[in-house]
């Protein structure tokens, strides 16, 4: 009983996905057919081979690749330095770091959109890979996450690393670093679908077609005025090429995935 | 707990400096610039401010398309929690009964959170399609009204809502799934021997014990909702049909990026920056009261 209401959940949640893959395999006259074709068809390679070239598909999934691994990992190190720092030293201003980072938190890109805009214009950055990647790489929760991760390690490691004559750089690289793996795969897993996912910075700074995302470009594949083709099927092929990379990682990466999303947001 | 180990005088401030210098630049100058921005008139070009006080407010707060978008953007936000936080808490239910097979029930129920929300509403935008979608089609069978999301507000809100809503079933599955397996089997058990069934322990005894997961979600839900929600807006509505799902973060954008009308959408951002305000803090009480939990 429970187990096929459980299955038939499933069915609901996964149906749009399927019929999206159902729809990217068929030709157009079955896109259109009245009744619908919930089956997949045959013309699945020429429909991505020409969604491909039609979006220029490659470079959008490079730019998406290169904006949300940049962003993954930069935020990934900017985090676990001032972490560390913020745990292991004493210095002046370390409150005022901590609470500046807080408030990060309660500036989403919409409420200081237009300013930002004008930050990166200053600086040159607009439609550059620093402009869509370094304005994101501010971020709380991974450095919460790390701090709170520090602050499970006994004191006596950092102890016996000083007795050691290991440095602080030192004990960072050599004893916390490998102690954290499992934070940082966690992490990565999270923010790069963070990265992937993103909407409006991308197309706030991108302004040509060869630095545009793949979440951003498949909305120029919708048809918009009626005298257009309705080519869905190299829409809906456009689509599955998008939410392929963040999906799979997610199923195969499942257990980092989880961590990282329940052990961020504490 | 306190702990500091290492003396060094500069290391430290170098070690902050990258988180820093990105905090001030691109998140705190610009949160300023758009408080003060709001508090003047700028001419289309940039060329010219003229402080106008709290003008910019008043013309928002006089002017109803604003109320229109904030109605919408409540509409939105609500209805993309609601459907959200009580799926996944269904799902998550069914999934963590004492049954077989939870790694690949829940692997099956979590990965839209990979899709992004502009993909998913696209997707949704095929399935509602006038002409060609499948849902039209088939309630075609069952009544004549025309679910046409072009000339129907109500159903364009459907539309954006539900597929914002499946993209954030999978982040919800997670939280509750960890919290369901958290609450100790003696409990339950205790419950049992009680002669409690299934769905009086659930309401008595399990929901009272996940209300903070819920609690936390309903507000992340929101915040992810009113601010998160751009993407499937622009790729799918445009804010239309008229205006019946202009938010306000799209009516932000426009006004500000199209419209080039600099003063109102400073105002608006400062309006916006309070309400996420508002929720984080509401948020925070939940991490309080886990705190005193652990």
């Amino acid at each position: 009983m429970i187990h096929a209401l459980l299955i038939a959940c499933i069915a609901v949640v996964a149906f749009p996905l399927y019929f999206a893959f159902v729809i990217s395999t068929q030709d157009i006259q079955q896109v259109v057919q009245r009744p619908p074709r919930l089956l997949p068809s045959v013309h699945a390679l020429e429909n991505y081979v020409q969604a491909w070239h039609k979006a220029h598909m490659g470079r959008m999934l490079l730019n998406s690749l290169v904006m949300a691994v940049t962003v993954a990992v930069g935020k990934i190190i900017i985090s676990m330095l001032s972490a560390f720092a913020v745990v292991y030293f004493d210095f002046r201003g370390r409150m005022v770091c901590f609470w500046m980072i807080f408030v990060t938190l309660m500036l989403p890109v919409p409420v200081r959109l237009m300013s930002t805009y004008e930050v990166i214009g200053t600086l040159g950055w607009i439609n550059t890979y620093q402009g869509l990647t370094v304005p994101l790489m501010a971020s709380a929760t991974a450095t919460f996450l790390f701090r709170q991760f520090y602050l499970t390690i006994p004191n006596e490691l950092a102890e016996a690393a000083q007795l050691d004559g290991a440095g602080p750089m030192r004990f960072l690289f050599q004893f916390l670093l490998p102690l954290s793996w499992a934070n940082i795969a966690a992490l990565f897993v999270v923010l790069f679908i963070f990265g992937w996912n993103q909407y409006l910075w991308p197309l706030l700074i991108t302004n040509t077609e060869t630095m545009r995302t793949v979440v951003i470009g498949l909305e120029e594949l919708i048809p918009r005025s009626g005298t257009e083709l309705p080519t869905w099927n190299l829409i809906m092929a456009g689509a599955m090429m998008a939410l392929l990379p963040p999906v799979a990682i997610i199923i195969f990466m499942q257990r980092w995935f989880v961590k990282g999303l329940v052990e961020s947001e504490k | 707990m306190q702990r500091t180990v290492f003396r060094n005088r500069w290391l430290p401030y170098l070690l902050v400096f990258p988180q820093m210098a990105v905090t001030v630049l691109f998140f705190f100058w610009p949160a300023l610039k758009s408080l003060q921005l709001s508090l003047y008139r700028v001419s289309p070009f940039g060329d010219s401010m003229t402080f106008v006080g709290l003008a910019n407010f008043a013309k928002l707060l006089g002017d109803a398309e604003y109320y229109r978008s904030v109605l919408n953007s409540f509409v939105f936000s609500g209805g993309v929690t609601i459907l959200a936080v009580g799926g996944s808490l269904f799902m998550a239910a069914l999934a963590t009964q004492k049954i077989r097979g939870l790694s690949v029930y829940r692997t099956l129920l979590l990965w839209p959170y990979g899709i992004a929300p502009a993909v998913a509403g696209i997707i949704f935008l095929f399935i509602f399609h006038p002409t060609y979608g499948i849902l039209p089609y088939f309630l075609s069978f069952i009544t004549a009204y025309e679910f046409n999301w072009l000339l129907k507000g109500w159903v364009a809100m459907t539309l954006v809502i539900v597929s914002t809503a499946w993209t954030h079933l999978g982040y919800n599955i997670a939280f509750y799934v960890a919290g369901l397996l958290a609450i100790p089997g003696a409990v339950l058990e205790a419950a049992d021997v009680d002669g409690a069934g299934p769905l009086r322990r659930f309401a008595s005894i399990i929901f009272p014990l996940i209300s903070p997961i819920t609690f936390y979600l309903v507000t992340l839900n929101m915040v992810f909702a009113f601010f998160e929600s751009f993407g499937v807006i622009d790729a799918v509505t445009k804010g239309g049909p008229g205006d019946a799902t202009m938010i306000m973060v799209y009516k932000l954008y426009k006004d500000g990026f199209i419209g080039l009308n600099l003063g109102s959408s400073g105002a608006q951002s400062v309006i916006l920056m309070a309400l996420v305000i508002g929720l984080t803090m509401l948020q925070f009480r939940y991490a309080e009261k886990k705190v005193t939990y652990r």
